[in-house]
C-alpha cells in the first residue's frame, strides 16, 4: 500500500502553502496528495492551484479548525 | 450574504476590490486627502506616528481614519464569515523589524505599493521607478522563498490576542475624536499628547466619517478577496497565478479614469504632490520595501487586514511600521519633495543588508 504524501502548511504565511503544494504536485506528477491548511486564504490558493494543474480536489474540515485538502490525479 | 462572499473569494474578488479602491481613493483626494494619497498605508501610519508624538515633523501628523477602518472592516468580515482566528508565534520580532525596514524604504520613495500605483494613475511618472524597484525587491524575496526562506509557523492563540489590534484601533479612534480637546501652550506650541498638523499633508484630510467608512468598506472587501498589492506581483511570478494581479490592474485603470473625470490627472515628473524626482532612490527605496513586504508575506494593507482577522504577527508588523515611521522622521531618513533625506540612502542600504541576511538565515526550525 502506498503511503499518502502530506504537505503540512498549517500556520505558514503566504505564499508558502501554495508554493509547497506546487512543488509537491510537480514532483508527484500523479497519485494522491494530502495538504493541511488552517486559513481560508491558504485553502483557496491551494485548491485553485491544484485545479488549474488538473488535480481533483476534495476538502474535509477538521475538528480543531484546520482543513484537510485531498488532491488526486 | 454567502453568495456575496463566494463572489469575492472568486477570481472577481480582487478585481472588484481594485475597482472600489481605484474609484474611492481619488474621491478621497477630491474630498481633502493629499494629492495621489487617497490611500497610502505607509504614509498614513507615518501620520499616526506623528500624531502620537513619535516624531515631530509638524507637517505629517494626523490619526488617519482609513487605517482604523481597514482593520475594523476586516474584523467585521472575519467575524461574519468565521475567519476570526487569533494566532501568533511566527517570528514576531523579525516581523517587527521587517515592518520598520519596509517603512524606511517606502518613505524614501514617499509611498507604499498602494500609493505607488495611485501615483502612477495620477500621472506621476516618478512612480515608474518606484514600481520597478518594488518588482525588483519582490523578485529578490521570491528567490529567498524558493531557497527555503520561512518565518516559521504561527499557532492558534487565546481570543484576547486577536482582539489587541482592533482595540488599539478603537483607542486611536477615541484619540482622533478627543484630539481637538488637547491644547497648546501660551506661545501656541502644541503640547500633545496628540499632535495634528495645521499645514502640509497632515492637515489635508477628507471628512472623518467618510474616510472611516471608506476604510471599513475596503477592509471588508479586501478581507474576503485577499487583495494584496505585493502578492499580486509575487504570485504572478512565483505561482503563475494572476488572480491578485488583475486586482492591481483594475485599481490602476479605475484610478486613472476617476482621476481624469475629477481633473486630477497631471502627467509629468516635476511638481508632483508629495513626491521627489530622484529616480535612483525612488527605485532603491521601493526595492527595500518590496523585499521586506515579500519576506513578511504581504503588502502593508494586507498586514492590516490580517491583523483584523486576529493575526497578531501581522499586528506587530503594523506596530513596526508606526515605530519605523517615527525613526524615519527623527533621523532624517524620510524623503521630502526636495529629495531623499540626509540618511535615507544609508537607511536603504542598511535595510537591504538586514533583509538579505534574514533571507539567507530564516528557515523553519524542525522538531
Amino acid at each position: 500500500m502506498n503511503e499518502i504524501k502530506t504537505v503540512d502548511a498549517r500556520g505558514l504565511s503566504c505564499p508558502q502553502p501554495a508554493m509547497l503544494t506546487r512543488q509537491a504536485i510537480q514532483k508527484l506528477d500523479n497519485g494522491t496528495l494530502e495538504v493541511l491548511v488552517d486559513s481560508g486564504t491558504a485553502r483557496e490558493n491551494v485548491s485553485r492551484l491544484a485545479k488549474n494543474a488538473g488535480w481533483a480536489v476534495t476538502m474535509e474540515e477538521q475538528p480543531e479548525g484546520s482543513c484537510r485538502i485531498v488532491l488526486k490525479k | 450574504m454567502s453568495s456575496i462572499s463566494r463572489f469575492l473569494t472568486s477570481r472577481w474578488g480582487p478585481i472588484i476590490t481594485g475597482i472600489v479602491v481605484g474609484i474611492l481613493a481619488p474621491v478621497l483626494v477630491k474630498l481633502g486627502n493629499p494629492g495621489n494619497m487617497g490611500v497610502c498605508v505607509v504614509c498614513f501610519n507615518r501620520d499616526i506616528a506623528g500624531a502620537l508624538g513619535l516624531h515631530r515633523a509638524g507637517v505629517v501628523q494626523y490619526i488617519r481614519p482609513e487605517i482604523i477602518g481597514f482593520v475594523l472592516g476586516a474584523l467585521i468580515a472575519a467575524l461574519i464569515f468565521r475567519e476570526f482566528k487569533p494566532r501568533t508565534g511566527s517570528a514576531p520580532l523579525v516581523r517587527f523589524l521587517l515592518g520598520m525596514f519596509a517603512t524606511f524604504g517606502a518613505l524614501v520613495f514617499l509611498g507604499c505599493p498602494w500609493r505607488a500605483y495611485l501615483r502612477l494613475a495620477g500621472g506621476d511618472w516618478n512612480a515608474i521607478f518606484g514600481i520597478l524597484g518594488l518588482i525588483a525587491g519582490i523578485g529578490l524575496g521570491i528567490a529567498f522563498l524558493r531557497s527555503g526562506y520561512s518565518l516559521g509557523r504561527s499557532r492558534p492563540a487565546p481570543k484576547a490576542v486577536g482582539w489587541v489590534m482592533p482595540f488599539i484601533m478603537l483607542t486611536l479612534f477615541a484619540l482622533l475624536i478627543a484630539a481637538p480637546q488637547f491644547g497648546r501652550d501660551a506661545g501656541g506650541n502644541p503640547i500633545g499628547p496628540i499632535f495634528f498638523s495645521t499645514t502640509g499633508p497632515g492637515s489635508q484630510h477628507a471628512p472623518l466619517l467618510i474616510a472611516l467608512f471608506v476604510g471599513v468598506f475596503i477592509g471588508f472587501l479586501a478581507q474576503r478577496s485577499r487583495f494584496c498589492t505585493v502578492g499580486a506581483v509575487r504570485d504572478a511570478i512565483l505561482l503563475r497565478d494572476s488572480r491578485l494581479l488583475y486586482g492591481v490592474l483594475a485599481l490602476l485603470v479605475a484610478a486613472f479614469v476617476t482621476n481624469l473625470i475629477l481633473g486630477q490627472f497631471n502627467p509629468g515628473f516635476e511638481k508632483q504632490p508629495v513626491a521627489h524626482v530622484n529616480g535612483w532612490w525612488n527605485f532603491g527605496g521601493m526595492a527595500l520595501a518590496g523585499l521586506a513586504f515579500t519576506l513578511a508575506g504581504g503588502c502593508p494593507g494586507r498586514q492590516l487586514f490580517l491583523a483584523g482577522e486576529g493575526d497578531a504577527d501581522s499586528g506587530l508588523f503594523v506596530i513596526g511600521m508606526i515605530v519605523g515611521a517615527g525613526f524615519a522622521h527623527n533621523y532624517s531618513m524620510a524623503s521630502s519633495p526636495a529629495g531623499p533625506g540626509a540618511f535615507g540612502p544609508s537607511a536603504v542600504i542598511a535595510g537591504m543588508i538586514v533583509c538579505v541576511v534574514l533571507g539567507f538565515t530564516m528557515r523553519e526550525s524542525k522538531g
